[in-house]
């Protein structure tokens, strides 16, 4: 099977702090590979890179069988790679469906057009009124982004990844600062991703991790610790030393 | 309650379809039909103040242009007077060596204006903040010294003049009182207001508000960040151009004051004043300021700037956009 991600030999200093160690991995077309590790381990450094935020200072990021270690952000996002934030990242005074059209706008390469009405695209509208609804927003269409709850919030990072329709998805600790009362609809939403998405989730609930990867790789100060099942994870005594105790 | 009890409970349904009421634009006819009726109106109701009309109508155009660099783009400059003298000074030399036709002068200054933004917005739209805030006041400072010195060309310190302007549409001839150069400045300032909203309401515009609000998203989003910033600065420029034409055509002289910092300065404070993003603050702004400084200059010419301040320092802290919300609150006035 073809890797639609494929990472080799990642390396990346800031001065003297090695921040991602010879890091190499694959995912294929339904992965859900969760990137564990203690704060400080590399993991955002590491989507930073893949996404193309930060340069690598040696190696290479493959995407869907091209080299993009050299792309840019926006190139990387129209071969197929979307992420979210750990921090909310959104448009605070957006209303909630301009902020999705604004990624559909972004994805049909409409973004350039400077005369036709935003409300004169109604494919553009019909996809975001399904969006917010798929994502149980519709309600707050016109609402401005920043009057939203927080997991809300959340809910409109992972609508606005899905809206590039993208073959492989970062999640950047999609369940950070979410009360837990508040974290249900977050988990359908990763739940009801498409099946032949290639997510690869960074996050700190165990729980989360243990039930929804299909495969955990441990990151130590940079570097691949292991690489494996939730199972052989939990088993691995290099793990449960460094990281997950007894 | 751990995750697993989480997925189990499922607390909403995802497909929730309540639907909400989606966002609008209002028609881009609109506000520049309301302002064409407005300016009209002013024209006829005091035909004593022509010369006043067209300095607003002129100056509105600069602030409009401002507030899709500032307001628009989320770009902080006090540098601006440099598009507006440079459209300034290209139309007037057009007018003076090669024909003296307002439109084909004013295209000059709008070309000149979006020229000089695009080649100095290329440089300076790397950088952001107060490095990007220096650095357009350092391009404007740099024009200002080009002007004074190519004497040849710009008449250095004693101004560009000794042009006549030709009649507009080749029939309607400019006179001693303002009356054309009045009504042609309202003419353009409302095709421009009306092409802007247009344009802020456009997938281009939704975009470059959304760089505005956060670069770090509409890049995750893959837009261009960098090229789109640089096509509004442009755009923005053209029409300080414009403006610039105007003012050089309906005064018939183009001075070094055209360049100048305060002349920046001065427009920001004037789109400060009308509130900044929404264009047609723009206009209010410029509109308050001058008629501002036409009473209160005539009634105290050396200390008319405090009035001006004391506004500003209102307009600061207590924002007319945040009061009325507040007061449509406090009345239980919905959105």
């Amino acid at each position: 099977m073809s890797h639609l991600l494929e990472l080799r030999h990642l390396d990346k200093r800031f001065g003297g702090i090695h921040v991602t160690r010879d890091v190499s991995f694959q995912l294929s077309p339904g992965d859900r590979l969760a990137l564990i590790g203690p704060n400080g381990a590399g993991k955002t450094t590491l989507v930073n890179q893949i996404s193309g935020v930060l340069p690598a200072d040696s190696g290479e990021v493959w995407l869907r069988g091209d080299n993009v270690s050299r792309m840019t952000q926006a190139q990387r996002v129209r071969s197929g790679l979307a992420r979210t934030f750990q921090i909310t990242t959104l448009a605070p005074h957006f209303p909630v469906q301009r902020q999705i059209e604004l990624a559909l706008f972004e994805r049909e390469q409409l973004g350039g057009r400077a005369w036709r009405s935003i409300d004169s695209f109604p494919a553009i509208k019909t996809e975001a009124h399904e969006l917010l609804s798929r994502f149980g927003l519709r309600a707050h269409a016109s609402t401005p982004t920043q009057d939203l709850a927080y997991g809300e919030q959340r809910l409109i990072e992972m609508a606005l990844a899905m809206a590039l329709r993208p073959k492989v998805l970062l999640l950047d600790e999609p369940m950070a600062g979410v009360p837990k009362g508040d974290g249900g609809r977050l988990l359908t939403a990763l739940d009801s991703l498409p099946k032949d998405l290639a997510v690869l989730l960074i996050e700190h609930d165990m729980d989360l991790v243990f039930r929804y990867a299909s495969r955990i790789l441990v990151l130590s100060e940079g570097a691949v610790l292991a690489d494996g099942t939730p199972d052989e994870i939990r088993r691995d005594p290099l793990v449960r030393a460094a990281y997950l105790g007894n | 309650m751990n995750t697993m009890t989480l997925f189990k409970a499922r607390a909403r349904n995802l497909n929730d379809d309540a639907g909400g009421s989606s966002p609008k634009c209002a028609p881009a006819w609109r506000a520049p039909f309301i302002t064409l009726a407005m300016g009209l109106a002013a024209c006829l109701l005091l035909p004593d103040q022509l010369g006043l009309l067209t300095r607003l109508f002129v100056i509105g155009l600069l602030v409009l242009s401002l507030d899709l660099v500032v307001g628009i783009a989320g770009l902080a400059t006090l540098g601006h007077a440099a598009m507006f003298g440079v459209g300034a000074y290209a139309a007037g030399i057009f007018a003076l060596r090669v024909m003296p036709d307002p439109l084909v002068g004013l295209a000059v200054g709008v070309l000149a204006g979006g020229l000089l933004a695009g080649l100095s917005g290329a440089f300076l739209l790397r950088y952001q903040g107060f490095t990007f805030l220096m650095l357009t006041v350092a391009v404007a400072q740099m024009v200002l010294a080009l002007a004074h010195k190519a004497r040849d060309w710009t008449g250095g310190d004693d101004g560009l003049s000794g042009y006549i302007m030709g009649p507009l549409f080749g029939y309607f001839e400019f006179d001693f009182v303002g009356k054309l150069a009045a009504f042609y400045s309202l003419g353009v300032l409302v095709v421009f207001f009306y092409v802007a909203r247009r344009l802020v309401d456009s997938p281009f515009g939704l975009s470059v508000r959304g760089i505005h609000e956060n670069r770090a998203r509409m890049a995750a989003l893959g837009a261009p960040v960098y090229r789109r910033l640089l096509t509004m600065y442009a755009i923005a420029g053209a029409f300080a151009g414009a403006a610039g034409a105007l003012s050089a055509q309906t005064t018939a002289v183009v001075g070094l004051d055209s360049l100048s910092f305060s002349l920046s300065a001065e427009v920001l404070v004037m789109l400060i004043l009308g509130g900044v993003g929404r264009l047609s603050g723009a206009l209010m702004g410029a509109a308050v300021f001058l008629v501002l400084h036409h009473t209160a200059s005539s009634i105290n010419p050396y200390h008319w700037l405090f009035v001006v301040g004391g506004l500003l320092m209102l307009v600061v802290l207590a924002p007319p956009a945040r009061c009325l919300a507040q007061l449509r609150a406090r009345l239980g006035m919905t959105r």
